[in-house]
């Protein structure tokens, strides 16, 4: 198999220690570029330069989309497609169609929040360089890891290895594709 | 801050000020993973057995009472004539109320930036979710024929008839079914990270591709993260409002109606208080024997169960004031039929109901006010059970006691459970049991991720996450 390589991957073992180095990899202009770690530091997005998440707007059309499907179908159901009288109460009322219209709100915001989140991160996605290499598991337990992508056009294996190592890196490799 | 040229001089702030660490004995990043994935690994102990073996027995009995009701009808249930609504509808208020300490532990705590909530959650969302699906059996079963439960949803049926959505059962319906898919969805969204690593330290193929398989390929990347955050966030803002109406919901079963001791303004914020109040007896009765079995007191520590104390101790208040309030209503509407039914309550035949509920509810929890009792497990674990009976009575007060003796002398009645509502209700202990069980056994009961978070490890302004003391100088102090 050709072997092709994806980026270069730098070690780092403290929240800080990471965290300073991103806004150094952030400061030098690259863009294909990405901080690994085994919970959200906070504060890192601001450090790697990255806009507001835009889940909020898949949830927010999501729970748009529930409340009105909710209140559409009730009307249709009770008051179009087949009107029944019920104790003498209105055929359609928006205060009897909200309860259910709120919770098909919630539904579809939340449907919206986890998908849009999928969505957003390109997951699922149960391949990837990264998760083949031995050392790189260790993102989920202690460690954290700033990969920076060849394809980036400002990659150049020696000067970004050598920014990397100033950052603070004790250990930098090459991840293959 | 260099632009300090001198050093501050401030204060250290008093002792008492000082906050508890949320992960006792300075534990780092790698213990916390390696402790709770540890409990999932290896063989199950023995006591993990001795305890499945019977819940499956109780799951088996469920199954069969089920089987046996849908076979023979509703009749096997004691529910007669006053008493239409019995223990189906107790358990299932019983079982949807535990369920909401999971969802407020879940999401107003992660709005209110308790950050204690991370030890817990995940073990309280478990709880949620099993919960839920015990109380959904019985509205399920209660309606009789159990192959038309389909007409409770929007689907076109041959007769053209559509659901009825002026009746409250109806809201019920898309309350509890909502409370439960959300629940699924903010809990497997939380188990995202968690599921990435029990992959990275998987050693068995199956292990690795099942676990591989649910991470959905996660890699703790931070521009996913982000979203990720933004995600929970969303989600908890959408449980904390769905939490409240569900229970509120289920309420208005009851105050929708016109039955003296059903029919009053107060019950949405009184259910939801007591779901909450008996959410977290369950939510001790869990956590205290399982932090014990699995040397889980660095991660669940004093301080989690103490908060969780104080909780009982507010909701248990809240729902004692709630109690003297219906008094009061009942008085001071002038009905005649309200003060019966309330008089009824505490004097009438199931007197003994009401003073259980009185005791459990309202008396016990009162000794959370000293800090030696919330320190004592064995003591907490106690009351927690007696929350459980207690909360369960209150249930048994409101449906039995009002309904055995409406408006006409000539239709009173005297409610006993048959041997099959006994049965099905241990059996839906069964179905808890063996849940909980298999997911202690198979997924991390502590949201790892989230844990690691809170450790000043996490933090890169504090010393232990690798921040330079000069740095610290400028920082927040």
């Amino acid at each position: 198999m050709e072997s092709k390589p994806y980026g270069m991957v730098a070690e780092f073992r403290t929240a800080a220690s990471v965290m300073h180095a991103a806004e150094k990899v952030r400061d030098a202009g690259f863009r294909r570029w990405d901080v690994f770690t085994p919970f959200p530091v906070h504060g890192m997005d601001r450090a790697m330069g990255l806009k507001n998440s835009k889940v909020g707007w898949f949830a927010f059309v999501g729970g748009v989309t529930g409340y009105t499907t909710g209140m559409l179908m009730i009307w249709y159901m009770n008051a179009l497609d087949y009107p029944l009288m019920v104790g003498g109460k209105p055929m359609f009322s928006p205060f009897f169609a909200f309860p259910p219209s709120y919770e098909l709100t919630i539904l579809f915001g939340a449907f919206g929040s986890l998908f849009g989140m999928l969505f957003l991160n390109r997951l699922p996605r149960l391949h990837h360089p990264l998760l083949k290499n031995k050392r790189f598991a260790l993102v989920t337990h202690d460690r954290y890891f700033i990969a920076i992508e060849c394809s980036d056009p400002r990659f150049n294996e020696l000067e970004t290895r050598k920014l990397l190592e100033e950052a603070g890196s004790p250990h930098i490799e090459m991840v293959e594709e | 801050m260099g632009a300090h040229a001198e050093p501050l001089n401030l204060p250290e702030p008093p002792r008492e000020l000082d906050r508890l660490p949320l992960v006792d004995n300075q534990r780092g990043l790698g213990w916390i993973s390696d402790r709770v994935a540890s409990l999932t690994e290896g063989r199950p102990p023995f006591w993990w057995w001795a305890l499945l073996i019977p819940s499956m027995a109780g799951l088996g009995m469920l199954l069969f009472m089920l089987g046996y009701q849908i076979s023979t009808g509703v009749g096997v249930w004691g529910n007669m004539h006053p008493v239409m609504w019995g223990w189906d509808i107790i358990n299932f208020v019983w079982w949807i109320g535990i369920g909401h300490a999971g969802t407020l532990i879940s999401a107003i705590l992660f709005l209110l930036r308790q950050r204690w909530r991370t030890g817990v959650n995940r073990a309280a969302e478990a709880m949620t979710i099993f919960a839920v699906m015990c109380a959904g059996i019985y509205p399920a079963l209660h309606v009789g024929r159990v192959w038309y439960d389909w007409w409770l949803f929007p689907i076109p049926n041959s007769n053209s008839i559509w659901p009825q959505f002026r009746s409250p059962l109806m809201w019920d319906v898309f309350a509890v079914s909502t409370y439960f898919t959300v629940s699924v969805l903010f809990w497997y969204m939380g188990l995202i990270p968690d599921l990435a690593v029990m992959r990275d330290r998987a050693r068995t193929k199956i292990r690795q591709f099942l676990y591989g398989l649910f991470a959905l390929g996660w890699t703790g990347s931070n521009r996913h993260w982000s979203n990720y955050e933004k995600a929970y966030l969303i989600l908890a803002g959408l449980s904390t409002p769905l939490v409240l109406s569900v229970h509120s919901i289920v309420s208005l079963d009851f105050a929708v109606s016109q039955l003296p001791g059903w029919h009053t303004t107060i019950f949405p914020p009184y259910f939801v208080a007591g779901a909450i109040f008996s959410g977290f007896g369950m939510v001790l009765t869990l956590l205290i024997p399982l932090r014990k079995i699995f040397k889980l007191e660095d991660l669940i520590t004093m301080r989690h169960i103490d908060v969780m104390c104080k909780v009982t101790l507010a909701t248990g208040s809240i729902v004692g004031y709630a109690y003297g309030m219906e008094f009061f209503i009942a008085w001071y509407s002038g009905s005649p039929y309200e003060r019966f039914a309330f008089i009824n309550r505490a004097l009438g035949p199931y007197w003994w109901g009401y003073w259980t509920m009185i005791i459990c509810n309202v008396v016990v929890p009162q000794f959370f006010w000293f800090k030696k009792l919330r320190q004592n497990l064995v003591f907490v674990f106690i009351v927690s059970i007696l929350v459980n009976i207690g909360m369960w009575f209150e249930r048994f007060v409101i449906i039995v006691i009002s309904l055995h003796r409406d408006f006409l002398p000539a239709s009173w009645g005297y409610f006993t459970p048959s041997w099959v509502d006994i049965c099905t209700y241990i059996g839906t202990f069964g179905l808890f049991f063996t849940l909980f069980l298999l997911f202690v056994r198979f997924l991390p009961m502590i949201a790892i991720s989230e844990v690691k978070g809170v450790t000043p490890q996490s933090d890169p302004h504090h010393p232990l996450g690798g921040a330079k003391v000069k740095e610290m100088a400028g920082h927040g102090k």
